[in-house]
C-alpha cells in the first residue's frame, strides 16, 4: 500500500494528461491539473519552511557549533514571513479602500517590498555577482590551447566576449567597409568582432543547441516513461520511513 | 591570529569606518521621497459614501531636496545603508570566510525562504484555492474584486486534501503518507512535459533544420550566402546527432562525422560560457554602481 498507491497514482494521473493531448474536448484536464500543480508547489514552499524551521531548531537546541547563525536565520524568517503575511504597511487598494486587505502584499512602501528591495535583491544579486571572480579565476586557470577542441573553445569565448561588448568595437573599429580584393562582396568591416560574433551566435552556435535541445527532450520522454511505467521509483524514498 | 590577518582586518575595520565618516560629512548615502496623496471612495453601494484618504511616497532624485512636498525618508535611507552592508559583507567572502559574510548568508537563507513563502500564499493559496473554495470569504476579506456571481468550485477540495497530505511530511509518525501528493505531482510532471518536450523541443526542432541546402530567390538567383548557413546549420545538427548516438561504434565515417560533431559542440559551449561570464559580470557591475552611484554618488 505504501508504493503501490502512489505508483497507480502517478501512472494514472500521467497518462490521463497524455490522452487529453490527443482529444481536444479534454484539454482543460491538463490546466486543471497545471492549476493543481502550481498548488501543490505553494503547499511544497511550506513544507520548505517548515523543515527549515525544524533543522534550525535541532542546531540550536544541541548548541552545535554556529548555532547562532541558526537563530539568526529565524529571525529573519519569521520577520519576513510576519510583515509578508501580515501585509504590513500595505494600503488598501484605490479601487476598493474599505477593505483594509485588499492591497498588494508587494507594493512599493510596505515593510514586505523593504525587505525585498535592500535585503533580499542586493544579497541575491551580490551572492551571483560573487560568481564573476570565481568563473573568471577557474577560466584563467583552467582554460590551455591544448588540442583543437580547447582551441576552439578558448577562441569562440575570446570573440563572442570581445564582440558583445565595447572591447569589439574598439578593438576591430578601424576596419574599412571596403571589399577585400578577389571576393565577391565581401568586405573587411565583416570581420567587425560584433560582426564575428553575431555570425557564431546565429550559425555556428545553433546547430549545437539545437542538438542538445532535441537530446534533452528525448530524455525527458524516456525519463518520464519510465516514471509511469513504474520503472525508476527513486520519487517514492526508502522503505525505511516511519 | 596570524599577521597577516590581523593586518586585513585592520584594514578593512579601518576603511569601513572612513567610509561611515566620509559619507556622513558629505551627506550622501540620502533617500528623499515625494508624498503622493491618495483619495480613494467606498465602492460599495448599500453603504453611505465614504471617502478614505493616505498617502504614498515616490522616490525622487537628491537634487529635488528641498522642494514642495520632498522630504528626507528614514526608512529608505536606512535600507540603503542595510543595502550597502550587505553587499560588502557579500564581497567580503573574497578575503576569506568570515562571522560578517556567514551574518549574511544566515539572513539571506532565513529572508529568502520567507519570501517564497509568503508569495506561494498570496499567488497561489489565496488567489487560486481559498478563492475558488471560498468565494464569497474571499470577496470580503482579500479580494474583492471577484464577482458576486462566482460559486464555489468544489473540486478544488482536492489539491486542498493533496497538499494536506504533503504536510503531513514533517508528521513524525505516517510520512509515507506524503508520497500522495508527491505522486501526483510527479505524474502530472511526466504526462504534461512528455508531451510538450516532444512536441515543442524534438519535433519542433527537427522541423526547423528541415530546410534547403540550395537557396534561390524570387527572380532564380542563387544566393550562396543563405545555402552556406543553412548547410552549417544542417551539417551541424547532424553530426553532432551522430556524435550523441552511442549504439553504434564511432569509427570510420562515423569517426570523423561525430568529431566534426564535437567542434560544433565545442563553439556552442564556448559561446555559453560567454555569456555566463558576461551575465556575472553584468551582475558585478550593477552592484558597484549601486555601491558607488547609488550609496557613495561619487
Amino acid at each position: 500500500m505504501k508504493r503501490t498507491i502512489p505508483l497507480f497514482i502517478s501512472a494514472v494521473t500521467g497518462f490521463v494528461l497524455i490522452g487529453t493531448a490527443f482529444i481536444p474536448k479534454f484539454v482543460d484536464w491538463g490546466n486543471d491539473a497545471m492549476a493543481w500543480f502550481n498548488l501543490l508547489a505553494a503547499f511544497a514552499f511550506i513544507l520548505g519552511g517548515g523543515n527549515l524551521l525544524k533543522m534550525q531548531l535541532q542546531k540550536i537546541s544541541a548548541q552545535q557549533p554556529g548555532w547562532g547563525y541558526a537563530a539568526v536565520t529565524l529571525i529573519a524568517f519569521f520577520i519576513t514571513l510576519f510583515v509578508g503575511l501580515a501585509k504590513v504597511g500595505v494600503n488598501p487598494s484605490v479601487k476598493f479602500p474599505e477593505f483594509a486587505w485588499s492591497g498588494e502584499f508587494q507594493e512599493e512602501g510596505s515593510a514586505f517590498w523593504w525587505l525585498f528591495e535592500y535585503i533580499f535583491y542586493p544579497l541575491s544579486a551580490t551572492m551571483f555577482a560573487l560568481l564573476a571572480f570565481y568563473i573568471s579565476s577557474a577560466a584563467f586557470r583552467a582554460f590551455r590551447a591544448k588540442n583543437t577542441e580547447a582551441t576552439i573553445l578558448l577562441s569562440i569565448a575570446v570573440i563572442v566576449l570581445l564582440g558583445r561588448t565595447y572591447a569589439g568595437v574598439w578593438l576591430t573599429g578601424w576596419l574599412p567597409n571596403e571589399p577585400i580584393i578577389g571576393t565577391s562582396g565581401i568586405t573587411y568591416s565583416d570581420f567587425h568582432l560584433p560582426h564575428l560574433s553575431q555570425i557564431i551566435m546565429d550559425d555556428f552556435t545553433t546547430p549545437g543547441m539545437r542538438a542538445i535541445t532535441i537530446g534533452i527532450a528525448l530524455g525527458v520522454a524516456s525519463t518520464s516513461l519510465k516514471v509511469l511505467l513504474g520503472v525508476d521509483r527513486s520519487y517514492l524514498g526508502s522503505d525505511q520511513e516511519a | 591570529m596570524k599577521q597577516s590577518t590581523l593586518i586585513w582586518t585592520m584594514l578593512m575595520v579601518f576603511g569601513g569606518l572612513s567610509l561611515i565618516v566620509i559619507q556622513f560629512n558629505r551627506g550622501k548615502g540620502e533617500v528623499y521621497v515625494r508624498e503622493v496623496p491618495v483619495e480613494a471612495k467606498a465602492s460599495s453601494k448599500t453603504s453611505p459614501e465614504q471617502t478614505y484618504r493616505w498617502s504614498t511616497y515616490q522616490q525622487v532624485p537628491e537634487k529635488e531636496k528641498g522642494k514642495p512636498s520632498v522630504s528626507f525618508s528614514l526608512s529608505r535611507t536606512l535600507g540603503l545603508w542595510v543595502a550597502a552592508f550587505c553587499t560588502l559583507a557579500i564581497f567580503s567572502f573574497l578575503y576569506g570566510d568570515n562571522p560578517l559574510y556567514k551574518f549574511t548568508e544566515a539572513v539571506f537563507v532565513g529572508v529568502s525562504a520567507a519570501y517564497a513563502m509568503v508569495v506561494a500564499f498570496w499567488t497561489e493559496i489565496v488567489t487560486n484555492l481559498f478563492a475558488k473554495l471560498f468565494p464569497g470569504f474571499a470577496r470580503m476579506s482579500f479580494l474583492p474584486d471577484i464577482s458576486e456571481n462566482v460559486q464555489s468550485d468544489l473540486l478544488y477540495l482536492i489539491p486542498l486534501v493533496l497538499s494536506v497530505l504533503l504536510l503531513w511530511r514533517l508528521a513524525p509518525k505516517g510520512s509515507w503518507i506524503a508520497r500522495w501528493p508527491l505522486a501526483f505531482f510527479i505524474g502530472a510532471t511526466a504526462g504534461i512535459r512528455l508531451i510538450s518536450y516532444l512536441e515543442a523541443d524534438f519535433i519542433g526542432q527537427i522541423q526547423n533544420t528541415i530546410m534547403p541546402f540550395i537557396v534561390f530567390d524570387s527572380k532564380g538567383s542563387f544566393l550562396w550566402i543563405d545555402s552556406l548557413r543553412n548547410t552549417i546549420v544542417i551539417v551541424g545538427v547532424t553530426s553532432c546527432m551522430v556524435y550523441f548516438f552511442f549504439s553504434i561504434e564511432h569509427e570510420g565515417v562515423v569517426k570523423y562525422i561525430s568529431r566534426l560533431g564535437v567542434w560544433f559542440l565545442m563553439v556552442t559551449f564556448g559561446a555559453s560560457f560567454a555569456y555566463t561570464v558576461m551575465g556575472r559580470i553584468a551582475l558585478l557591475s550593477g552592484r558597484l554602481d549601486f555601491l558607488f552611484n547609488n550609496w557613495l554618488g561619487i
